[in-house]
């Protein structure tokens, strides 16, 4: 599906409910933990289709910078406005994915059924959502005994079964081999063709040149760039990311 | 008085022979102390449920109370029991003095902040994993806490136990608003007091096993329940 067909289908779903939740605009952006700032004036805006790689060396602040977006922190100063909604208006119409998955203690299909039921949404698709990551097989298994790779496959389909307008992901496929990683970078893509806007934070050079749209890029808790990444990846303009892209350590 | 051997030869053909005055009493404490577990569960869980998930003024001294009375001593419930279910006390009128509800509701009380103080620590822990994931689902919090107790049910299993451990074993609070009455509110514990200060050892021997053999059997049952759970990561 081109962007186009993205953003019509965005459209709809915006003319069906509530006021779309794109664009988004972040200005001035700080966190401050004490001392510290680990985030220092962030300024963004992000258009209402495609796929958004944040990426950076540890400690740029990339996983904070999601969990503000999504609603889950409070920044200590700045504003994030997703279509002039508060981040925290803006959480229930949008989905996290956790770089390890917190799974409940119960089968597969009992975790997809809880988030279902909590949101008060019809089960009857269940089934076919397990189907579409692979975990038809295992539905009544327990959750918690499934290797890395499924379990980040059962957690992406939870987020998916809210049917979210935005996917965060925070480094799900670390620590996955390559099977598990191209498994959940082809889910992620259906979801982004079907006009889910993804944001998603990795570390991994190869899966940001296959899925990005555009690269943000962090460093010591600034956007060092923000560009289409047909631009970041053959000419990053910051020196930081010009290191970081060549393996060279970035403190 | 009977010597140790006898009696013990005594109270295994005792138990051995169905004896029906010892069914009775077994039955009474059963059905007391499992009912006041019963209710403890129903009232201490979603205390401790709504304490481990809350974050209010106070919380630090809410704590300190629930785990102080853990400790709380049989007899001082059974006093405190006794003074509002005698005739004179403020819910004398129902006259529930001297009847297996009025251990039911010593053991209650005896019980419930055990299952509340516990169950708190359980879910706290388990809240600890799964708050930033139910934060993100936008939960409420009546299905943060359903989750976090269907979820703890393995362990929160172990708490019921401790509580009704507790209950069955203890004697202080069932004496006093229970009165020990022949076939009316004797159970196991004050029956083997009454028999061991009359020098029945046989009887005192015999229910003291079958206790035993009950704390056993139910620690075991839910050990092995425990297990399985654990086979599937459930717990």
């Amino acid at each position: 599906m081109s962007d186009a067909t993205a953003l019509m289908h965005l459209q709809t779903r915006a003319a069906t409910g509530h006021a779309p939740l794109l664009p988004l605009k972040v200005r001035d952006l700080v966190l401050r933990f004490g001392e510290a700032t680990v985030l220092d004036g962030l300024n963004l805006d992000l258009g209402p289709t495609g796929c958004t790689m944040i990426m950076g060396p540890n400690g740029s602040g990339k996983s904070l910078l999601l969990k503000l977006l999504h609603g889950l922190m409070q920044p200590s100063s700045g504003r994030i406005e997703w279509g002039g909604d508060a981040p925290e208006q803006a959480t229930a119409r949008q989905a996290l994915v956790f770089q390890k998955p917190v799974l409940l203690r119960r089968s597969v299909a009992a975790n997809i059924d809880f988030v279902l039921k909590a949101r008060a949404k019809d089960t009857g698709g269940l089934d076919a959502l397990l189907e579409h990551v692979g975990l038809a097989h295992k539905a009544r298994q327990p959750a918690r005994l499934l290797s890395g790779g499924e379990a980040q496959r059962l957690a992406l389909a939870r987020a998916l079964a809210t049917d979210p307008e935005v996917l965060f992901l925070d480094e799900p496929t670390a620590s996955l081999d390559p099977a598990s990683v191209l498994a959940i970078e082809e889910i992620v893509n259906e979801a982004r063709a079907r006009g889910v806007r993804i944001i998603f934070v990795t570390h991994d050079i190869g899966q940001a040149r296959r899925m990005a749209d555009d690269v943000v890029f962090l460093h010591r808790g600034r956007i060092a760039e923000h560009c289409a990444a047909a631009e970041f990846f053959p000419e990053p303009r910051s020196a930081a990311a010009r290191d970081y892209l060549n393996g060279r350590i970035v403190v | 008085m009977q010597s140790i051997g006898e009696a013990f030869g005594l109270a295994i053909a005792l138990v051995l022979s169905g004896d029906a005055d010892l069914i009775e009493i077994v039955l009474l404490s059963l059905r007391v102390s499992l009912t006041a577990t019963a209710l403890a569960c129903v009232i201490g869980l979603p205390i401790g449920a709504l304490v481990a998930i809350g974050r209010f003024w106070g919380r630090s001294a809410v704590l300190i109370v629930m785990n102080a009375l853990m400790g709380l001593p049989p007899v001082v419930v059974g006093l405190l029991v006794y003074l509002y279910l005698s005739r004179s006390g403020p819910l004398g009128f129902l006259g529930l003095l001297y009847t297996p509800t009025a251990m039911i509701i010593a053991q209650t009380i005896l019980i419930t902040p055990i299952v509340a103080a516990l169950s708190r620590q359980v879910l706290e822990d388990l809240h600890a994993e799964y708050a930033e994931q139910f934060r993100s689902l936008c939960l409420t919090r009546l299905q943060t806490i359903q989750a976090l107790l269907w979820d703890a049910r393995y362990s929160l299993l172990t708490v019921g136990l401790a509580g009704f451990g507790r209950a069955v074993a203890e004697v202080g609070a069932v004496i006093i608003v229970g009165g020990n009455i022949d076939h009316l509110t004797r159970v196991m514990t004050t029956a083997i007091a009454l028999e061991t200060s009359k020098g029945d050892l046989a009887l005192a021997l015999a229910l003291g096993i079958v206790l035993l053999v009950i704390a056993l059997g139910v620690n075991a049952a839910v050990q092995s329940v425990r297990m399985t759970a654990a086979r599937q990561a459930y717990v």
